[in-house]
Formats: structure tokens, sequence, C-alpha cells
């Protein structure tokens, strides 16, 4: 069979085959993510059926799905929302950080992965999914509950955190030495600082860069740009995902909701195609050996992501239930876990557990996080109820 | 009274009161403009017990249910000196000769003494139309005059 006909086949069927799974995911009410994963570990290396024929075309599809998962979540975002949420709640961002990314640090540690994996564990156990998160919030109606706020602000703070973390976690990866590091760090800190500025001040104009009255014409120079900034930013080590993120944050007003409205299908797509590669790349049979390692981090961090939640709600509720309920609805992770794993991944320099401990601890979060939002309020509440009834008799 | 104005990063911005009984009421309106309307639960405050999606046509029509009495109540307190003069509200129904025909053509002031002092259409407020005003069906009428004026308004706008 020619080259072509065989690479077009094995894309074919990798597609259909994501299609089948993402409408299982709808079925069953889970984030597709877990899905794509295990569906790229059934295929690829040590699965089922290798795909040689597509590898190269897989490998940067899979580049750009980061690229346009960073850009979309930068473009939910106004810089005016960053800076007020950075305002309001950076300690619960502090307590987020320090109660969810040691766990991962110390996990990495204790399994002799190093400093270098320490960092990237941190990174894997810290990050909630903001993706599975805003999706659950809305099918449970809780978008206009009173700890709703703090909830979405402690995601908040993580996505900016992201902008300085990717880039050290890059730099620690390539191994720059600490001066080159630091200028690294520099350069992502000036940039998040300049984007802000620029786009709480002169947003428009960025704006205008891209802004066309053909969706066509539009499409190809958001895409444009979103790329070129985002190889730019690879290339000044401050990783390409960064580069995308500040660049969707600059876009603001109805420019960013039409860029979102034309990305978001393909940024389905080459996002799937991300995760259905980094489960090529994730050899199945690694895993049974570190499902001890993931089921005990899965235990942890979902105990110190409820208790940040507990941290977060503190301002805006008293009552038991909704702290809790803010602290549940944290629990998932998933897309920023595998992103952040994947950049280990890539680098090559990291231990050979770390992508299938990372598979392992998305797939039980992933699935997890969304059933402990749903379960956390009956609980809750009938736990209070009969705590109450107890102080009554 | 305080509405409560809050963002939420990413997907819009909430607004909200508490009711005199404790509820708190708001609206959700979305980034791309689309609303819901929130009903805090009875037992937990915290949470909400309806989220509904409004569409605009929708919203106009709670807004010209709830917004349309405090205009009259507000006329009423204004008129509350003058004694013998009232304010009421009468719809223009599919039904009503005149759907469709102007303020003039019902000759209101020669007629009945009362004055056509407002109407409320679509949630916003047509303040003094003038005679080529148009009614069309689901217009609230305010009208203002003696207790007999009125009725005989009301009379005239149901059956012409």
């Amino acid at each position: 069979m020619p080259h072509t006909a065989a690479a077009l086949i094995e894309l074919g069927a990798l597609f259909f085959g994501l299609g089948v799974l993402g409408r299982l995911a709808s079925r069953i009410g889970v984030s597709p993510v877990p899905l794509y994963l295990l569906g790229g570990l059934a295929f690829g290396t040590g699965g089922l059926l290798p795909l040689d024929g597509i590898a190269s075309f897989a490998d940067l599809a899979s580049e750009v799905g980061v690229v346009l998962l960073l850009l979309l979540l930068g473009l939910e975002y106004t810089a005016s929302d960053l800076v007020a949420g950075l305002r309001q709640s950076w300690l619960a961002g502090v307590v987020d950080m320090l109660l969810n990314a040691l766990p991962g640090a110390a996990a990495a540690l204790l399994l002799g992965w190093g400093p270098l994996g320490a960092l990237a564990m941190a990174g894997v156990t810290w990050v909630s999914s903001s993706g599975i998160i805003a999706k659950v919030l809305g099918d449970l109606g809780r978008l206009g509950n009173r700890e709703t706020p703090a909830v979405l602000s402690v995601l908040v703070m993580e996505d900016l955190a992201m902008a300085l973390y990717l880039p050290i976690t890059t730099a620690a990866l390539a191994g720059l030495g600490l001066v080159a590091g630091l200028r690294t760090v520099g350069v992502a800190m000036a940039l998040l600082a300049i984007v802000l500025v620029v786009a709480l001040k002169y947003g428009r104009f960025v704006s205008l860069i891209v802004e066309s009255p053909s969706s066509e014409v539009f499409l190809l120079r958001l895409l444009g740009v979103a790329l070129l900034v985002a190889g730019l930013a690879s290339e000044l080590q401050v990783s390409a995902g960064v580069g995308a993120f500040l660049l969707g944050i600059a876009i603001s007003g109805e420019t960013a909701e039409n860029a979102t409205r034309v990305l978001a299908p393909l940024r389905d797509l080459f996002a799937a195609m991300f995760f259905v590669v980094f489960g090529f790349n994730t050899h199945p049979g690694a895993i049974p050996a570190v499902l001890p390692a993931a089921l005990a981090l899965a235990v942890v961090t979902t105990l110190t992501k409820i208790a940040t939640g507990w941290f977060a709600a503190r301002g805006v509720t008293s009552s038991p239930v909704g702290r809790l309920r803010a602290g549940a609805a944290l629990v998932a992770r998933g897309e920023f876990s595998i992103v952040i794993a994947g950049l280990a991944l890539t680098s090559g320099e990291l231990n050979p557990g770390l992508a299938p401990l990372a598979t392992a601890y998305v797939l039980l979060m992933a699935v997890l996080g969304p059933v402990l939002a749903r379960v956390v309020d009956p609980v809750a509440r009938a736990v209070v109820t009969r705590r109450q009834a107890r102080a009554g008799a | 009274m305080d509405v409560e104005v809050t963002r939420l990063p990413g997907v819009g911005i909430k607004q909200e009161f508490t009711t005199a009984t404790g509820r708190r009421l708001g609206v959700l309106t979305y980034r791309d403009g689309h609303r819901e309307l929130l009903v805090s639960d009875v037992h937990d405050p915290d949470a909400c017990s309806a989220t509904v999606p409004m569409t605009e046509p929708e919203c106009v029509a709670l807004g010209t249910l709830l917004g349309a009495p405090n205009l009259v109540a507000q006329l009423r307190a204004e008129h509350a000196e003058v004694p013998g003069v009232g304010t009421t509200q009468l719809p223009i129904t599919a039904d009503s000769p005149y759907a469709g025909r102007t303020l003039g053509d019902t000759a209101m002031r020669t007629r009945t003494g009362a004055s056509v002092v407002a109407v409320v259409r679509g949630g916003s407020v047509h303040a003094s139309p003038r005679p080529d005003f148009r009614f069309e069906p689901g217009d609230l009428v305010v009208v203002v005059g003696t207790p007999d004026g009125l009725r005989h308004g009301a009379e005239i706008l149901e059956q012409g």
C-alpha cells in the first residue's frame, strides 16, 4: 500500500476512534481526556497497533494542540479578570500551590527521580483542570453559587502561575544553568507584565492585528499569529504554550469571543491529538508498577485540594456545605497535568516512570473529580443535618 | 437596596441581591451575552435551587411584568397629593380594537378626561406618547385620571 494511503487510513481510523470515545465520554458523563489517553495507550508504543505512518504528523499536531489549549484558555480571561483575581486571591493561590505541589514533589523524591522529577511531578499534582471544572459547575447549575467565584479564582491563580511555572520547568529540563534559567524566568515575568499592561491599555490594537470581517482571513491570521508567538516563545525557552496563553490574554473583547468561536473546533481536534500522542508515548506495561504511587497521590491530593477549596471559600461563605463543595469542585486534574508531563517527556531527561505515573494519576483524578463534585453536595448536607439534629437533641 | 456585582473569571458577571425574606435573586450574564435567572435554595443560601436560561424576549417580558407596576406605584405616589386623581395600567390585548391603531384614534382625553402618560413596551417606558403613537398587542398603557375616567378608559381600550 502506498505511504499516503496508509497514513490517511491510519489517521482516519484514529479520528473516528476518538469520535467514538468522545461520544462514550459524553454518554457516561465524564471528560473525554481520560478516554483519549486510554485510546493512545491502546495504540502506540507497546499497544495493540503502533501507528508508524503518521508519527511525524501526530507529533507536530500534538504541539499545535498544546498551543491551542493555552491560547483558548488565555482568551477566556481578560487582563482585568487576572489583575482583580491576583489582588483578591493571591493567598488562596499560594495555599493551593503549597498544599498540592508538595505531595507530587515528595513522591518524585521518594521514588528517586531527583529534583527535576520533583519539579515536574509538583506541577502534575498542583494544577486543577479548568476545562473539567468549568464543565462540571455548569452542568450541576453551580455557577450562581456563592462559593463558585472562590473556585474560579483559584483556577485563575493556577493559570497565571503556569505562565511562570512552565518557563521555569522548560529551562530546568533543557539543562540551562542557574544564570540562563534566571534569565528565562526574567523574560517570562517581563512578558507577563508587558502583556497585562498592553492588554489593559491597548487591548484593541492587539485585536486589530488579527481582526477581519472574513472569518477565513480571521482564522488564518489568528492561527498564524498564535503559532508565530508560540514559536518565538519556544525559541526564548519560555515554552510555546505560555506564549500562546499571553497572546490569548492580550486579545480581548469581541475579538476574543469570535476567536474562541472560530478556534474551539480546531482546539478540540488538535488537543485530542495531543492526549492521544501522550498516550502513544506511554508504555501501557509500565503502568501497573506505578499504580500504587498514583493511588497514594490521588488520595493525598484529593484531600489537599478539598482543603484548598475550604480555605479559598472562607471569605464568601461560612457554611461547611458550601466550603466542602468548593473543595470537591477543585479535585479534578486533567489537561494541564498532561501538558506538564508532556514537557518532561519530550526533554527525555527524566525517569521513564514519570509519564506512566502522570497518565495513571490523571486517569484517576479526571474521573474521580467530577464524581466527587457531584456526590459532595448530598453527602455534606446529610452529615450537617445529622450533626445539627444531634446538637439539637 | 444593594445589588452585589461579582465577576466570574472566564464565565461572565453575576448580579444579585438578597430579598427581604432572605433569598438571593440574581442574573448571571455570560460573556457571550446570554443570561440566566438565579434563585437561591431555601435551605442552603449558598446554592441555587433554580438557574433558568432566559432569551432576550423572555428577559424583556419578565422585566415588564415586574417593572410596570413599579412605574404605576411611582405615579400613584406622585399624584397622591391631588385628591380624586388616580393612576392605573391597562393592557392592550391582541383583540383590543386599538391594537395596531394610534393613541389619537382612541380620543381618550376627549371621551374620558383621563390622560395616557406613558406606554410600557418590551421593558422600556415610552413617556408622554404623542397622538400618532401606534399601540401593539402586549403594550401596557399607563393612564392618569379620575376613577370614572379610568373605568371608562379601560372600556374603550377593551371594546372600543
